[in-house]
Parts: structure tokens; sequence; C-alpha cells
């Protein structure tokens, strides 16, 4: 008896090995699959064909010398007001978390202004400098003058552009970057302090790397932001990618396929951006759970 | 022990330290010397203050009262004339540049693989050739049996292989003076074992080192002297084999018992 229950018993323990199931077929998700791709089909049909967009005007505008000109100062504007409003804001957090009330003060003052009023308003402030002070000088406090400008000089629409973008994205990244500073174990600080290392070396190389983690993907939207917010630029007469769209349309009266070509411009640079992200995110998880390992140097040793 | 210079000065001198948390005051005058080459023991209930003790050595805690010296250097202040001024945050980061520490929970750099640990201190801070730190950095690593883990990450290691790298770490800058918080109290027990192995072959090289630790086994085999501390102070210190065998103090008695009856 026993030698017939064996094979049955190894047949039973083939067939319940989880390694060969078969996944259920889902009827459900099928259809509900089927229906959305019908849908989206359907959309996509009624869009291309509907004249309205215009789709031989966005192909005829979309990459028209104006406008690469245009999406070359939104590039510009974002790559230079984001750069130092990272450096800005790097600078800031370090300050608001020191234990030094002055510089913790000031980063917080700062923070608050630049955070607490709209981005448009700074802009068109600093592109009016000159009617409040119509001249900068460096001098002694109460003191005599020592270099002085015209602020008409100094302030051109690239210059008011750039400042006010940079400095309100300064107190935003300021932020991000404090959490991610503060993301970081404690643990990490004192072991850099018992080695000796100096705060500048320790935020360097043991506590940026590790806060990176969590400031990369808030900066990665903050970017994107940005691209949109040079839109704003247009109000201070500077020619940026929606200024040029806007600039043929109100020649053309051709509004709706300009902006698609505004739109779909906006929307390719976010998609090269989100896939850099990705690449920034995956080099700051090395040393996680589940991250890939470096090929070991040294071969394996034999116990 | 001929290996303790006792003819020269102390490496560490502590005197009358005293430290506070607020109103809480966890040292309540501490005195205690520390000779070259010699490997103290603290021993003592948890909130008795030795890890906090530790931690003023090298100045990651500021003491109220008191002074601790190194080296023939006072932590954290510098005599000038009659006046003690308080050093700046660079002047203390070299001071520590002498003084080697492992921690309970570790903290290696999660970033960099153990080798890359082990090399930070030593090219960052002293300035050593990247060729030469790592050269000293793989032969510490065969030390302590984890060669092939050189390339490892934190993460891919085991408690005691990480506890083992950060004893390398804090080896590779040549340190005057090591000193170990709690260094087992993280790891699971089979792993303890491994860490006490690594630090009684430093005991037996010359190193001086101070460890606060609940290992009584480590104290009888691998110290020189044993501190038992409570409640803020040193209530009991000696050989050993004295003070585990006979404490004369009731607080250390009643501390031993506990740890005899959980070995029994």
């Amino acid at each position: 008896m026993s030698s017939a229950a064996e094979p049955m018993h190894d047949r039973q323990a083939t067939l319940r090995d989880v390694a060969n199931a078969h996944r259920p077929f889902e009827w459900g998700r099928w259809l509900l699959w089927a229906f959305v791709l019908a849908v989206g089909a359907n959309f996509a049909w009624i869009v291309a064909w509907n004249p309205n967009f215009g789709w031989p005007v966005v192909a005829q505008w979309f990459t028209a010398e104006s406008i690469l000109r245009g999406l070359y100062v939104t590039l510009g504007l974002t790559v230079v007001a984001m750069v130092i409003g990272v450096v800005i804001g790097l600078l800031l957090a370090i300050a608001r978390l020191s234990d030094d009330r002055l510089f913790s003060g000031l980063a917080g003052l700062f923070i608050w202004f630049f955070r607490g009023t709209p981005l448009l308003v700074q802009l068109i402030f600093w592109y009016n400098l000159s009617t409040l002070f119509p001249e900068i000088s460096i001098s002694i406090p109460f003191g005599p003058t020592l270099v002085s400008w015209h602020t008409n000089d100094l302030i051109t629409p690239m210059t008011a552009a750039i400042a006010g973008l940079s400095l309100n994205e300064a107190a935003y990244m300021a932020e991000i970057i404090r959490g991610g500073l503060l993301s970081v174990d404690k643990g990490q600080s004192e072991a850099s302090d018992a080695f000796g290392m100096t705060r500048a070396r320790a935020l360097w190389r043991v506590i940026i790397p590790q806060a990176m983690r969590s400031i990369v993907p808030p900066t990665g939207n903050q970017l994107i932001s940005m691209i949109k917010a040079t839109s704003l630029v247009s109000v201070i007469a500077m020619a940026d990618l929606l200024y040029s769209v806007q600039a043929v349309y109100n020649r053309t009266f051709e509004v709706v396929p300009m902006l698609m070509v505004a739109v779909i411009w906006y929307l390719v640079i976010t998609t090269v951006l989100n896939i850099g992200q990705g690449f920034i995110e995956r080099y700051y998880a090395r040393g996680e759970r589940g991250a890939t390992e470096r090929m070991p140097v040294i071969a394996e040793a034999t116990p | 022990m001929s290996r303790i210079a006792t003819d020269t000065a102390p490496l560490v001198s502590a005197r009358n330290v005293h430290k506070s948390f607020g109103h809480n005051e966890v040292l309540k005058g501490i005195d205690l010397d520390v000779m070259p080459g010699e490997v103290v023991v603290v021993l003592g209930p948890s909130g008795s203050g030795k890890s906090t003790f530790l931690r003023c050595i090298n100045h990651l805690e500021a003491i109220n009262r008191g002074s601790i010296m190194v080296a023939g250097e006072q932590i954290g202040y510098r005599l000038n004339g009659e006046r003690l001024v308080k050093l700046s945050p660079r002047a203390i980061a070299a001071q520590r540049r002498q003084i080697g520490m492992v921690f309970q929970q570790f903290n290696l750099f999660p970033h960099m693989t153990a080798l890359e640990n082990i090399i930070e201190a030593p090219v960052g801070v002293h300035g050593h050739s990247r060729k030469e730190a790592t050269d000293y950095a793989m032969e510490l690593l065969a030390r302590i049996g984890l060669t092939e883990k050189a390339n490892a990450y934190p993460r891919q290691l085991s408690g005691g292989q990480q506890q083992r790298v950060a004893i390398a770490r804090a080896l590779a800058i040549r340190p005057k003076l090591m000193l170990f918080d709690e260094p087992t109290s993280a790891l699971d027990p089979e792993l303890v074992g491994e860490v006490l192995a690594t630090m009684r072959d430093l005991a037996g090289q010359g190193l001086t080192m101070i460890v606060v630790t609940h290992e009584i086994g480590f104290a009888r085999e691998a110290a020189d002297r044993v501190v038992f501390m409570d409640g803020g102070l040193v209530v009991e210190e000696g050989r050993p084999e004295e003070v585990l065998a006979n404490p004369s103090h009731p607080r250390t008695r009643l501390f031993l018992s506990r740890f005899i009856r959980e070995a029994a």
C-alpha cells in the first residue's frame, strides 16, 4: 500500500509546487484595459481630426526660428535660475540649521519674505527697481559712498528675471534642503565630528550625499514648476517660449494652434527631466537595500 | 602589566568632571587617569553616566565644570596666560584627530563601501595619499578577517561585520586613544563574540583603550583596570580580578550579582 501511495505523493508534491502555478485569467481586467484603450484611441482620433486645433499650423511653427529662440530663453532661464536657487538655498538651509542666532534668523527672514510674496510681484519689483532706488551704491553704513551704479544700467529684463526667479526659488529650495539635511541620522554627523572632520567637510562628504535621497524628488518638482514659472517673465518683456507664441498669435489670431506648440514643448522638456531624475535617484540610492551591488574587485575568499 | 608605562604622564586625565543636561546632572565629579597602553573598562548600570563621560573625552559633549586632558592638551580649551579660552570648532576638530571612536550604532557611512569608510578620514582629514590609505585599510581589513568585504556597502554586512569595519575605520587614523561606546550592545548575541575577539586583539597590542560596556567577561579577560560608575560618580576601581571577584561597594556588588545570575 505504501509503495502505491508514494508515487501518488510525489505527483501531489509536483502538482502543488507553486513554481508551476498559473495566473487565473482575469476577464474584468482585460475588459477594463480594452475599454480604456478604446476611449483613449477615440479621443486621440477626435483631437487629431478636429480642424480647430490647426495641426498643420502647429507643424509649421513647431520648429520656427522665433519659437526655438523662445525655447532657448526658457531653458536658459530655468537652468540659471535653478542653479543659483539651489546654491543660495543650500547656504540658507545651512544657515537656518546653525546654532548661531544671527545666521538662522537672517535665513528665516529671507525665506519668510520670498515665500510669502507672489513671484509675479517680485518680478515686477525687480524690473522696476530703478523707480525705488535710482542708484545702487556700496558704501559704509551712514558713511561715505565707495562705488555707485545707475540702477537702469544693472537691471535689464534678463537680470530682473534671473534675480526674481532665483531668489524666489532659493527660498523654496532652502526648505527642501533643510528637510533633507534633517532626515540624515544624527549618528552620521557625530561620527564625522569624532573623526575630526570640519563642519564643511562633514556636510559635503557625509551629510549631503545621504540627504540627496530625500532632496532629489521635491527638487524635480521644483524644476518642473520653474520651467512653467519662467512664463511669468513675459510680463517684463522677456521673450521666453510662451511670449514667443503669444507674439505669433497676436498677429495671426491662431491662438489654439500656437498654444499647442508651447504645450508640446513644455511636455517634451518635462519628459526629458523626468527621465534624468530617475537616473539621479538611482545614483543616490546606492548602498540602500535592494540597490544594485557594486561588482567586487577582490574575489570571494574561500573559507 | 609591563606594557603600561607607569613612569610617564597619563594619556588621559580627567579632573572633577561635571556634566548636566538641563537640570539633570549626569556627571557629578569624575576623576580618572588612563596611562599610555592601558585598557580601562567602564562598567555601571544604564543611566550611570558612563557613555556621557566617554563622549566628553573627545568633546562630543561639552563639560560644565572640571577639565579633561588628552596627551597633554586640554580638550576644548586653551590656556592663554591666566585666561582659559574656548577653542574654535576647527581647533577642536584637530584635537579629535588623535582619538578613535567606536559607536553603539556603528555609524558607518551607508553611502560608502567598507573600504571607502575606512580611508575617508585618513585621506580627507589627515591628508594621506589614497594609495597609502588604501594599503593600510586593506591591512586592517585582513586583520579583522573581512578582506573580501572591502567593496560591500554597510547594508550588505551583518551587524558584527559592520562593527568590525567601524573598528578598522577608527584604527585607520592611527589613534593614540580608542574610545568604545557600548560596542556590542546593538548586536545579536551570536555576533558579540567576533567583535569582542577583535577588541581583545587590540588590547593585546598595547593600544590605549577606554571601553564602556556591559560585557563582564571582556572586562575580566582584557582589562588592566575596571572602573565602576554609578549615579554620575566613580564608586570603585581596581584590577579586574579584585573588583569583579571582591567588590567592596554595595552598588558594585548588586550590579555584578545581577549579571552573574544572568550568566548562570
